[in-house]
C-alpha cells in the first residue's frame, strides 16, 4: 500500500479521536441521564453496595462483574463509556437469598461501571468501579 | 514505500521492548472442577533446547480470565463440547455410522489428544486430529468433510481434547515423524512477513514481556481448542497459527496444509509434559 | 428462533430447608448488539435475550432485564432460598419473540 500524506493524516486524526474518547468519557451525559431517569434525581448514598470488577480487563468483550447490595429491591448496572449506558437490571423476588449476582458484560473502552441499588425503603445507593480495557498485542 | 517499511520496522522493535512491570508467568495453579489437576509448568523437553521451563498460556492470563477455565460451567468453551456430543451420537453419511458407532463413548477417546499430531502408517504422513476426524467422516461414514477450522470440527476436537484433560502432552518426534518435526522446527524459526517475525521472536525470546497491552505467552498449544473472550468462540490451532502469521503481515499457509501440520507437531512437542487443557479460555 | 440457543443451569439436587443455594445459568446466544456493521457497512440488527427470570414453585427468585452490553452467551450467578421441595423454572426471552425455558427439581430435607 502506498502511504500518502493524506492517509497518514487520516490515521493520525483517528488516533486523536480515540485518545479523546478514552480520556473524556464521551457518553457520561447519557449515563447521567439514564441514572436520573432511574432515581428521579434523588440523593444517592454509598457504602451499602459493593461492586466487584477487574481493574484491568484483558478483553472488553467478556468482563466479569459482581455486586452485593444487602437490602436492595433492585440493582441496575451502567457502563458510562458504552454507546448505550444501560447494561442490566436485577429485580429480586421473595425467594432470593441475597441481593447479589454476577454476570459478564461488554465494555467498549476503559470506563466506569456504575451500580445503582434501589433499596427496599425507596432510597438509592451507588458504587462505581473503573475498568481499564486492553486490546490484544497484534490486533490478532 | 521505503518510509513505510522503516515505520513498520520501528513498530516491530517497539512492541518487543519490555514495557510494563509484569514479567514472566504468575504463580497460580490450575485445578478444573476441583478434581482435574493441570500441570501448567514443568521442565522443558530436551528438544526445546532454548527453554528451561515450559508454561501453559493459562499462567500468563489475568486472574479473571484464569477463573473462566477452573469450572466447566463457567467455561463457555464447553458449549462447543456439548454441541459435539450431539454430533458424536448422530448418524451421518451413506454408511449409516456415527462416531459413537465405532468409538463408543467420548470418554473412550481419553489419551488421544495427548499424542496428536501423530504418524499415520496407512497414509504415510503425520496427521492431526482434524485430519483424522475428516478421514472418519469421508472414508468410514461416507459423510461430507467438515471445514478444517469450522465450528463443527473445532467443537469435535474440543470434545476429544476434553476427555484427555490432565494427561501429559506426549507427541512422538522420532521415527517416521522426525522429518515432519524438523520441517516444523524450521518454520518455527523462520521470520515471515513485513514485520520479519518468527514464532520464536515472540514466544521463545520474549515470552513474559508485554506486547502492547498483552502478556506474551510461550505460545504453547496444549490448551487448544481455546475459547477466546475476543471472538467468543472456540479457536483451532491452525486458525491461531494463521492469525499469528497474518499479524507478521505475511501470506499465511492454509489451515490443514502440510506446513501447518508440521508446525503443529513441532509446537505441540515443545509442550510435551504440560497437561492437555482444551478447551481452555484465553483473552 | 435464533440458531444454536441452548439453556444450561446448575442447581444443587438437594438442600436443607431455608438453606442458601447458589445457582448458575448460561444460555448460548450471540447477543448481537445492534452496534456492529457487516462487511458492506450495513448495521447488523440487534438480536438479544432481553429478559431472564428464575422462579421456584411459582414464586420469583430473580428477574433480570438485559441490554446489548451483556456478553455473548449470557451468564448469571445468584442465590436462592428454598422453603420446600419443588422445581425451579428458568426462562429466557429473545428479541425475536422466542422463549426458552428449562426446569430443575430440588429435594429439600
Amino acid at each position: 500500500m502506498e502511504m500518502t500524506r493524506r492517509k497518514l493524516l487520516a490515521l493520525g486524526s483517528g488516533t486523536f479521536v480515540l485518545a479523546t474518547l478514552s480520556s473524556l468519557p464521551a457518553f457520561a451525559t447519557l449515563t447521567d441521564d439514564a441514572i436520573a431517569a432511574l432515581t428521579g434525581g434523588a440523593d444517592m448514598g454509598e457504602g451499602a453496595i459493593t461492586l466487584t470488577a477487574p481493574e484491568i480487563a484483558e478483553n472488553g468483550n467478556t468482563v466479569p462483574i459482581a455486586f452485593d447490595a444487602p437490602g436492595a429491591a433492585e440493582v441496575t448496572l451502567f457502563a458510562d463509556g458504552n454507546p448505550v449506558p444501560n447494561v442490566a437490571t436485577f429485580k429480586f423476588g421473595p425467594l432470593s437469598a441475597s441481593r447479589s449476582a454476577s454476570t459478564r458484560i461488554r465494555l467498549a473502552t476503559t470506563q466506569n461501571v456504575v451500580a445503582i441499588a434501589k433499596m427496599e425503603d425507596g432510597s438509592f445507593q451507588m458504587a462505581k468501579a473503573n475498568v481499564k480495557v486492553t486490546i490484544g498485542g497484534c490486533g490478532g | 514505500m521505503k518510509k513505510t517499511t522503516i515505520a513498520i520496522g520501528l513498530v516491530a522493535v517497539l512492541i518487543l521492548v519490555p514495557g510494563l512491570a509484569m514479567s514472566g508467568p504468575d504463580d497460580d495453579s490450575l485445578t478444573i472442577n476441583g478434581e482435574i489437576s493441570i500441570v501448567t509448568e514443568t521442565e522443558a523437553p530436551a528438544h526445546a533446547e532454548n527453554l528451561s521451563t515450559i508454561y501453559s498460556g493459562w499462567r500468563f492470563r489475568s486472574d479473571e480470565t484464569q477463573a473462566f477455565q477452573m469450572d466447566d460451567f463457567e467455561n463457555p468453551g464447553m458449549i462447543g463440547v456439548e454441541n459435539a456430543m450431539v454430533n458424536w451420537e448422530t448418524v451421518d453419511g451413506s454408511a449409516g455410522e456415527s462416531c459413537a458407532g465405532c468409538h463408543g463413548a467420548p470418554e473412550d477417546m481419553a489419551g488421544v489428544r495427548a499424542v496428536y499430531p501423530k504418524w499415520n502408517e496407512e497414509k504415510g504422513e503425520v496427521t492431526t486430529l482434524e485430519v483424522e476426524v475428516n478421514n472418519c467422516r469421508e472414508n468410514r461414514m461416507g459423510a461430507e468433510k467438515w471445514k478444517y477450522t469450522g465450528g463443527d470440527m473445532t467443537d469435535m476436537v474440543a470434545l476429544i481434547s476434553s476427555v484427555s484433560r490432565g494427561m501429559p502432552v506426549n507427541v512422538a518426534i522420532d521415527g517416521p515423524a522426525k522429518e515432519t518435526w524438523e520441517q516444523g522446527k524450521e518454520l518455527y524459526y523462520t521470520r515471515t512477513g513485513q514485520l520479519e517475525l518468527s514464532c520464536a521472536n515472540c514466544h521463545e525470546d520474549s515470552y513474559g514481556l508485554m506486547i502492547r497491552a498483552d502478556h506474551l505467552s510461550q505460545g504453547q498449544i496444549n490448551g487448544f481448542p481455546t475459547y477466546r473472550l475476543k471472538n467468543t468462540k472456540l479457536n483451532s490451532v491452525h486458525a491461531r497459527f494463521k492469525g499469528c502469521v497474518r499479524d507478521t503481515r505475511a501470506q499465511t499457509f492454509k489451515p490443514g496444509s502440510p506446513e501447518f501440520i508440521a508446525l503443529e507437531l513441532y509446537v505441540a512437542s515443545r509442550g510435551n509434559g504440560l497437561s492437555v487443557e482444551g478447551p481452555s479460555v484465553r483473552n | 428462533m435464533a440458531s444454536g440457543v441452548k439453556p444450561r443451569v446448575k442447581v444443587p439436587k438437594k438442600a436443607a430447608a431455608g438453606e442458601t443455594i447458589t445457582i448458575k445459568t448460561l444460555i448460548s446466544h450471540k447477543m448481537e448488539s445492534g452496534q456492529r456493521k457487516d462487511d458492506d457497512g450495513n448495521v447488523i440488527p440487534r438480536s438479544i435475550i432481553n429478559r431472564f427470570t428464575a422462579d421456584f414453585n411459582g414464586e420469583n427468585v430473580i428477574d433480570v432485564v438485559l441490554e446489548p452490553a451483556v456478553s455473548t452467551n449470557p451468564y448469571f450467578q445468584f442465590e436462592a432460598v428454598v422453603p420446600e421441595s419443588g422445581e425451579f423454572k428458568f426462562t429466557w426471552y429473545d428479541d425475536d419473540g422466542s422463549v426458552y425455558d428449562t426446569a430443575k427439581k430440588i429435594t429439600v430435607s
